[in-house]
C-alpha cells in the first residue's frame, strides 16, 4: 500500500520534472528544484498532470525503488525482479542517467561491520542491474549500514523493513 | 575471574613509592575552536576492586565558592581508575597547610590523605594548592599550586587527580586526557570532545546525517571519523583546535573505519572502490590509497599494533566476522580470535599487551571481551547485551565503551579486570562511538 503511493508519488513527480527521492522515510532530500520551466512556462503549483502507469513513456519509472532482503542475506530475491529490471530499463533508455544504490542493515551488530554488510546488498543489487543492462559508470553502491533505519523498534517487523537497498536518482 | 592488572602495592611498598612528582604547572586551557555543550555527565561507579588504595581528599577550602567541586572531581577521578577507595574525611576543614593527625588517619583506615584550597584571586583566577600525605609513613608527598582560570578548574582538577594517582601508583593517570564519542538527539547527530570523565563536552562537528567511527590522531591535535553528509561514507580529519577540516578518503562507494598508524603519518581506512570492503592504507593529508588487504571477503575496522608492525582487522573469509592479524608491509593474515562465531572491533592498548573487542554470544548478547595477546587468554568484562566501540585509555588501564542501559545508548568504563564501572552518561541523550585520545602534551 505505502509502495503503491510513493511509486505513484514518484511518477507524478517525475512526469512534472522535479526530481524526487522516493523511498526512505525522513531521507527525501530536496535534490531537484525543477526551476526552469515550471515558472517561465506559468505551469501553476496546482497542475496534476495524470500518469497511467501502464503505458508510462518513462519506461520503469513506475518501478520500486527498494529491494528488501532476507536475514544475513544479501540475495536480490524474485520478489524484487520488478524493481531490478525496471530501473535497469531506465538506466540503459539514458545512458546519461545515474544512480545510487544505498544498502542498510537492522540494528544488531556492529557499526562498521554492518556498514560492510550494507555494501554487499548494495552491490548485489548494483550487478543485478548491471546484468539487466545498467552500465557500471551510471551506478554507485553505498552503504549505510544500520545508521539509517527506515523503521525504528527491535523487532523483526522493524528489522524485516530496515534490511534493505533503496535505488536513488542522483 | 582473572586479574590482568599487576598486584596493587601494599601499603608498605606505598611507603617506598616517593617518585618525583611530574612536571609541576602545566599549561592548562583548551584551544579555541570548540563550542561548549549543553549536556552535563553524572558519573555513576559500580563495583569493588580486589585491592585498592584506600585514599582520602577532604573538601578543598572554599570551593564551594568556585564553579567547580575540585575536591569531588577528585575523589571521582580516583574512584573510577578502579584502584582507590575513597575513605570519607571528617567534619574538620582542612588545607594544604594542616598538619594532619597521622595516627588518627590511619585509625580511620586511610593510607593516603590529600587536602587543599581554592582562592578566587583578584583577577578572577583561583589559586589551587594542594598537599598529599602518606598517611603510613608520616610524611609528606607532594604539594603544587596552580593559578587557574575559572574555566579551567576542572581540568586542573583532573590534573591533580593524575598527580595524585601517579604518585600513588607510580603510573601515569589519564585523569586529564580527553575523550570524543557521538551524541544522538532530535535527529542530530554530533561529534563531541569531552574531559575523560565526559564532562565539558563542546562540539567538534554537527548535522542531521550520521556520523561514526571517531578516531584520535596520536599527537590528540586531529580527528579522523566518517560522516555521511554527502549521502555517503566518507572519512575526513579535522583539526580539533582550529576546526578545519579536510576528506582523506572519498572514493567511489564506501569509504569508513579510520585508523591512526601509531606514528600518525598515515591511516588504514576501509573502502569499497575496487568492489568489496577491503583495507587501504592513505596519508594524513589524503592522496592515493595503498591496497592493504586483498581478499573476496569483507576486510575492515582495521586497528593498529602499537608498534605499528602489523594490523588487527575484521575479516568474515571464514564464514562470520572474525579478528585477523597481517603485517602493514603486507603478507598473509593470521586468526586471532577462535572462541564464538561474531568477534569485531579489535581495539589493541597502548602498552601492546591486550586486545579489547565486542563477541556476539549464542544468546544474541554483544559482549566486551579482553584477550591477553601474549596468551591468547580471553576474559569477558561485562554481562550487559549492547556492548560495542571499545577504546583502551592511554595508560592501558581503562577501556571506554559503548552500551545500552534504561533505554538509552549510553557510555561506560571499565577496569580491565572488570571489576569496577563507571557510567558516563548525559541525561536525555544516546551517546555512542567513544575513542579515549592519547595523553596530553
Amino acid at each position: 500500500m505505502i509502495m503503491n503511493l510513493r511509486s505513484r508519488a514518484a511518477v507524478l513527480s517525475l512526469g512534472l520534472g522535479v526530481a524526487v527521492l522516493a523511498g526512505c522515510a525522513g531521507t527525501i532530500s530536496g535534490a531537484g528544484t525543477g526551476s526552469q520551466g515550471a515558472g517561465a512556462s506559468g505551469v501553476g503549483s496546482s497542475a496534476v498532470t495524470p500518469v497511467d502507469t501502464g503505458r508510462s513513456a518513462d519506461a520503469g519509472a513506475g518501478a520500486g525503488r527498494i529491494v528488501y532482503f532476507d536475514f544475513d542475506s544479501f540475495v536480490v530475491k524474485d520478489d524484487y525482479r520488478s524493481v531490478v529490471e525496471g530501473n535497469a530499463r531506465r538506466l540503459s533508455a539514458d545512458r546519461k542517467r545515474r544512480m545510487i544504490v544505498e544498502g542498510h542493515t537492522d540494528e544488531r551488530g556492529g557499526r562498521e561491520y554492518n556498514l560492510a554488510l550494507g555494501q554487499k546488498r548494495a552491490d548485489a543489487v548494483v550487478r543485478s542491474l548491471v546484468l539487466l543492462g545498467a552500465q557500471d559508470g551510471q551506478l554507485e553502491a553505498v552503504s549505510f549500514g544500520k545508521e539509517r533505519p527506515a523503521e525504528s523498534g527491535g523487532d523483526e517487523a522493524a528489522w524485516a523493513k530496515n534490511r534493505r537497498a533503496e535505488l536513488k536518482d542522483r | 575471574m582473572n586479574a590482568p592488572m599487576s598486584a596493587p602495592l601494599s601499603p608498605s611498598d606505598r611507603r617506598h613509592f616517593l617518585r618525583q612528582a611530574a612536571a609541576g604547572c602545566a599549561v592548562l586551557g583548551l584551544s579555541g575552536g570548540l563550542a561548549p555543550a549543553q549536556a552535563q555527565f553524572r558519573v555513576e561507579i559500580s563495583g569493588i576492586g580486589a585491592s585498592q588504595i584506600p585514599v582520602t581528599i577532604a573538601p578543598f577550602r572554599e570551593e564551594d565558592r568556585a564553579a567547580v567541586p575540585v575536591s569531588q572531581v577528585i575523589r571521582t577521578d580516583l574512584e573510577r581508575s578502579g584502584l582507590f577507595r575513597i575513605v570519607p574525611a571528617g567534619s574538620d576543614m582542612m588545607d594544604e597547610l594542616s598538619r594532619p593527625d597521622f595516627p588518627a588517619w590511619r585509625n580511620r583506615g586511610t593510607d593516603a590523605l590529600a587536602a587543599g584550597s581554592a582562592t578566587r584571586l583578584a583577577d578572577g583566577r583561583h589559586d589551587l594548592r594542594y598537599r598529599l600525605w602518606d598517611a603510613v609513613k608520616g610524611v609528606d608527598l607532594l604539594g603544587q599550586s596552580l593559578a587557574v582560570p575559572r574555566e579551567d578548574l576542572r581540568r586542573a582538577a583532573h590534573r591533580i587527580a593524575d598527580e595524585i594517582y601517579q604518585k600513588l601508583t607510580g603510573e601515569r593517570g589519564v585523569f586529564s586526557t580527553r575523550i570524543a564519542y557521538v551524541s544522538k538527539s532530535a535527529g542530530r547527530y554530533t561529534l563531541f570532545v569531552a574531559d575523560a570523565d565526559g564532562e565539558g563536552a563542546k562540539v567538534a562537528v554537527g548535522g542531521m546525517q550520521p556520523i561514526i567511527s571517531p578516531a584520535w590522531s596520536p599527537d590528540g591535535n586531529e580527528l579522523a571519523y566518517v560522516s555521511f553528509e554527502s549521502g555517503k561514507p566518507v572519512v575526513y580529519v579535522q583539526d580539533v583546535g582550529s576546526g578545519q577540516r579536510r576528506v582523506v578518503a572519498n572514493a567511489k562507494g564506501s569509504n569508513s573505519a579510520p585508523a591512526w598508524s601509531p606514528d600518525g603519518s598515515q591511516l588504514a581506512v576501509t573502502l569499497t572502490r575496487d568492489g568489496n570492503s577491503e583495507i587501504y592504507l592513505v596519508g594524513r593529508a589524503g592522496g592515493e590509497p595503498r591496497r592493504l588487504t586483498n581478499a573476496s571477503s569483507i576486510e575492515t575496522e582495521a586497528a593498529w599494533s602499537a608498534d605499528g608492525r602489523s594490523i588487527y582487522f575484521v575479516s568474515d573469509r571464514g564464514g562470520g566476522p572474525q579478528i585477523y592479524r597481517m603485517g602493514t608491509a603486507g603478507g598473509s593474515a593470521e586468526r586471532v580470535t577462535f572462541s564464538g562465531s561474531y568477534n569485531i572491533s579489535p581495539a589493541l592498548s597502548p602498552d601492546g599487551r591486550w586486545m579489547a573487542y565486542v563477541t556476539r554470544n549464542g544468546g544474541g548478547a554483544f559482549r566486551l571481551q579482553l584477550m591477553d595477546l601474549s596468551s591468547g587468554t580471553v576474559t569477558a568484562l561485562t554481562d550487559t547485551n549492547d556492548d560495542e566501540s571499545p577504546s583502551f585509555a592511554p595508560n592501558s588501564r581503562l577501556i571506554i565503551y559503548a552500551s545500552r542501559a534504561g533505554g538509552r545508548d549510553v557510555l561506560m568504563t571499565t577496569t580491565l579486570d572488570g571489576s569496577i564501572k563507571a557510567r558516563l552518561s548525559p541525561p536525555m541523550v544516546d551517546v555512542r562511538e567513544p575513542v579515549w585520545g592519547p595523553f596530553g602534551r
